[in-house]
């Protein structure tokens, strides 16, 4: 048996009916990883504390209940802070950075009892479409190691694909978790903004970074979902929820849904496969009986400008803490605090991270913040309300995850392409809301993805309607 | 200051408020601790850390504007001010910029026999205080002691309608005694829990537009706030008037030299790139919460003045003076417990007890003379078992000697007055005896020798005898 190809729903089983043991799904994992170094997926591994809290899970006693994912080994995108653990963040400015601290999504898994083999590299401070702005290099696709796994999270996403986790932690600030789950031919799930904690989580963008889950498929995700969430009081915009049981919503049969589709907007884009693709998922909701509504987001195209204001602004100040002063890279040989502020920052931070932190300073600048950043806001809201209508009659929305398949590494040097990327997957972090992407389609021989986007809160109808898109006709 | 120039004064002050744990962590606020062992990783900005506001900064905030008759907020939101500093841990500091929990106020000041004058707030709002760069404790290197990094502080902004630095302090004082009064701060100027900058320009009389200001940065005590705005007033009219323009910028107070010192000007000043702080929801204030804290206001100043007035009896320059200093206050009401005499107590509060205060650099809540003992004093003094001057002697004797009882004291300096009738006959009839050319010619018709015995009476009793009762005896004596 191929211990490292089954699921997450079946490892569970698997070690609950003591087919297979925590130390074996490790070790198996461990042989993978090691074979398959030359992705880059890693940015740092812990293989003996695994081996030995597998062991331990082997002989623990607790229930399925306290420990849901007792033995389950899993990879964390190195964005979250694991104490005593490097968290470099995919950055430079991070290499040296051991936080005494873990944050809440790892502490959650910690006590869901499951088992983290690595971290995942990443694009810096997950600024990226395609990995390649990590200090570390760009992780190579899994499926073709000429393309990209897609970014910011796309260690996490070729983890998973490349079979070194059944599942693994990412983050979403515009896509960073659906573009590279697409890209992998993998299932992700960015939850409702607040729904899981950013404590311990590196900020990019505060107000819309979430972290989320890869895996093989959305039943998966549900299950790790379920562990991550949830109200934190280390996290002021955590919001105060009940916690729904997603695994069992996921299969649910009595949810009814409505999903919005935006047929014109699609053909707009004048992409005979993006059109072909859609038009294909719409056929697939047809057969499963799937109620559908044509609906309009009158703005949708506004988001990436609006999301290239803020995002850059929120970002340029959350990074200010990389001064040299109390943690991460500082430079040697200054002459004085000016100097020391220039180098440490000039050294330690890659070019796309300096070149949004110089465009959110801009944003915010006085004389250009009515203009920039205090107008992206506005619209911000306007695309949150097409949002909040568009739900009035629909139960979610469906859209591409990208625009294409995972282009080759090195391909793309014009950063507007770049941050075209992110057109379908930006206004479901700007308006806060849970957004799925489920593998559907393929082009060039390499996997496309079909995008849900849910009411906020609405992860379990979410949830519903994307495994059974993803499950098909049965 | 030169008759045909005024100033206007504004000041903006920083008070500490004095939660348990620090405004967006939960990391301790006390004083004087080892460097940096009251910083968290919140406050140290360490990466995926995140504020939590703490609610009593809120509630302490809004107890402040209730006190003052200000609007308060309805939605509190707050804002990043991003600038680079060492002891700036995270590059930026979180402030309130669109919307201050406390909007327009005002209190009332009075100069001695002057009318009150009403000096407006403009706002005040909440924001974290940095951590302190220490130039001295290593060579040719700065150390950062991030403890102070995340204090709550409540910055407090007068409209400039003050002229000169009399009200400005007057201004400063009652500030102090309404935050001392709420209990939200611990007002100690010293340790920096209030501190104070100053925006002073000056013009000609009766011109009707503002001069060009400047900013006086970090002044920590009353006495500086006038030294700084005094000095700084001459500077700016000697410059006008020999030509000079103002430029606009942000000097620092020199106390030692007594200077002030440009520290930037206007053009290097901050582009403070304010934004909302993503990481804080805007909270709601509702009329409910607002009116408990209404209904559980302490006595303010101004209240506690009126009581003194209209209760005690006092007079309007005692009672406002006794209410400047919450702290006097208190152990005005504590000595009255057992002495029912608030002027005779007051005087004494304002005079001496406040002086010996000054003299040991001592607050009344720390002073080594309790209100018990220093009643059971007053008390001697109001017998006429002792005399004023005699009172003087005790209160110092019972400051240096904490142990020793009232009692003692007396009979240790041997101040008992003496009040015995037969006693003080003879001290007299010795006196008269001595100075028989005196008593000839008082006898004659020289009224104001009388005087004089009385002096030689209290000198031969070493200022013991009870003058009234001397002044009874000598008319009779001397007839």
């Amino acid at each position: 048996m191929n211990l490292e190809t089954l699921t997450l729903q079946e490892q569970i089983d698997g070690l609950r009916e003591k087919k297979f043991s925590s130390v074996e799904l490790v070790e198996n994992y461990i042989s993978v990883i090691e074979d398959k170094e030359d992705l880059n997926i890693f940015v740092s591994n812990d293989f003996e504390k695994a081996l030995e809290k597998a062991k331990k899970s082997d002989g623990s006693k607790k229930s399925q209940e306290d420990v849901p994912l007792n033995g389950i080994p899993m990879v964390h995108k190195d964005i979250f802070c694991t104490k005593g653990i490097k968290t470099s963040c995919g950055s430079k400015m991070l290499d040296n950075f051991y936080p005494p601290y873990s944050a809440t999504v790892v502490e959650k898994l910690e006590q869901a009892g499951s088992i983290c083999l690595g971290k995942a590299n990443m694009d810096e401070f997950a600024m990226g479409s395609s990995n390649e702005t990590s200090f570390y290099g760009a992780v190579k696709n899994p499926l073709n190691i000429k393309k990209t796994p897609g970014g910011s999270s796309g260690g996490s996403a070729a983890a998973v694909a490349a079979n070194f986790s059944s599942f693994s932690t990412g983050t979403d600030t515009g896509g960073s978790i659906r573009q590279p789950a697409s890209f992998c031919g993998i299932a992700g799930i960015k939850p409702t903004y607040g729904r899981v904690s950013r404590y311990g989580m590196i900020a990019f963008a505060s107000s819309l970074d979430q972290g989320g889950i890869l895996a093989k498929n959305i039943k998966d995700a549900a299950i790790a979902l379920q562990c991550i969430s949830g109200y934190d009081s280390k996290d002021a915009t955590s919001i105060k929820a009940e916690v729904p049981n997603f695994s069992e919503d996921c299969e649910s049969s009595e949810f009814e849904h409505v999903v919005g589709l935006v047929t014109d907007l699609i053909h707009s884009f004048g992409d005979e496969d993006l059109s072909k693709n859609y038009g294909e998922a719409i056929e697939r909701l047809e057969k499963l009986k799937i109620k559908t509504k044509e609906i309009e987001l009158p703005n949708l195209e506004l988001s990436l400008p609006v999301y290239y204001v803020i995002a850059p602004a929120e970002c340029s100040a959350n990074l200010s803490r990389y001064d040299g002063i109390r943690f991460g890279y500082r430079a040697e040989n200054v002459e004085n605090l000016e100097d020391l502020y220039f180098k440490s920052r000039g050294e330690g931070f890659g070019n796309e991270t300096k070149k949004r932190i110089l465009i959110g300073t801009y944003c915010l600048s006085s004389g250009f913040y009515d203009a920039y950043y205090k107008k992206a806001q506005k619209i911000r809201n306007l695309i949150s309300s097409d949002f909040v209508n568009a739900f009035k009659d629909v139960t979610s929305v469906m859209l591409p995850t990208t625009s294409g398949e995972a282009f080759d590494l090195g391909s793309i040097t014009d950063p507007v392409e770049m941050y075209k990327q992110d057109i379908f997957t930006i206004p479901a972090n700007l308006g806060g809301l849970p957004a799925t992407s489920v593998p559907f389609g393929e082009k060039n021989n390499m996997p496309l993805g079909i995008q849900f986007i849910g009411n906020i809160l609405e992860e379990s109808s979410l949830l519903n309607i994307s495994n059974k898109f993803q499950l098909g006709e049965k | 200051m030169k008759d045909n120039w005024e100033s206007v004064i504004g000041l903006e002050i920083h008070v500490q408020l004095n939660s348990e744990s620090k405004i967006f962590s939960n990391a301790p606020t006390k004083f004087g601790s080892d460097q940096n062992l009251q910083a968290c990783e919140v406050d140290l900005g360490m990466p995926g850390t995140l504020p939590v506001l703490n609610e009593k900064a809120i509630e302490k905030a809004i107890k402040f504007g209730v006190a003052i008759n200000a609007e308060i907020a309805e939605k509190v939101g707050f804002a990043r001010k991003n600038y680079f500093y060492p002891d700036l841990p995270k590059g930026y500091q979180i402030s309130q910029l669109d919307d201050p929990i406390v909007g327009k106020g005002s209190i009332e000041i009075q100069l001695g026999d002057q009318e009150i004058k009403t000096i407006g707030i403009t706002r005040a709002h909440l924001e974290e205080d940095a951590g302190k760069s220490i130039h001295d404790l290593f060579e040719n290197e700065t150390a950062i002691d991030l403890n102070r990094a995340g204090t709550p502080l409540l910055e407090i902004v007068s409209e400039p309608d003050m002229s000169n630095s009399e009200e400005a302090v007057a201004y400063l004082k009652k500030i102090h005694s309404i935050v001392c009064a709420l209990e939200i701060s611990d007002g100690n100027m010293s340790q920096g829990s209030m501190r104070c900058d100053a925006n002073v320009s000056v013009r000609k009389k009766g011109e009707k537009k503002l001069g060009t200001r400047t900013e006086l940065k970090n002044i920590n005590s009353f006495k500086f706030v006038e030294k700084a705005i005094n000095f700084e007033i001459k500077r700016q009219i000697s410059c006008l008037e020999k030509g000079e323009e103002i430029v606009q910028e942000t000097r620092l107070y020199d106390a030692i030299n007594n200077t002030t010192r440009s520290m930037r000007s206007k053009e290097e000043a901050n582009d403070y790139r304010y934004f909302p702080e993503p990481d804080i929801i805007p909270i709601q204030i509702t009329s409910d919460q607002i009116q408990k804290i209404k209904n559980e206001l302490p006595e303010l100043p101004d209240e506690k003045k009126e009581r003194f007035i209209n209760e005690l009896g006092l007079s309007e320059y005692d009672a406002r003076n006794l209410t400047y200093d919450l702290e006097l206050a208190d152990f005005f009401e504590k000595t009255l417990v057992n002495i029912d005499d608030p002027k005779l107590v007051a005087n004494w509060i304002l005079g001496d007890f406040s002086a010996i205060l000054n003299k040991f650099d001592a607050e009344a809540n720390n002073s080594k003379v309790d209100a018990v003992k220093f009643a059971e004093l007053l008390t001697y003094l109001k017998e006429e078992k002792i005399s004023g001057q005699a009172t003087k002697k005790v209160l110092e004797n019972i400051w240096e000697n904490p142990d020793l009882s009232v009692s003692k004291s007396i009979q240790n300096l041997g101040l008992e007055q003496i009040s015995d009738d037969n006693e003080i006959e003879e001290i007299i009839e010795k006196v008269i005896n001595n100075n028989p050319d005196q008593k000839e010619q008082f006898l004659s018709g020289k009224d104001r020798l009388f005087g004089f015995f009385v002096g030689q009476v209290m000198k031969e009793s070493k200022g013991k005898a009870n003058p009234k009762l001397v002044n009874e005896i000598l008319k009779k004596k001397l007839v």
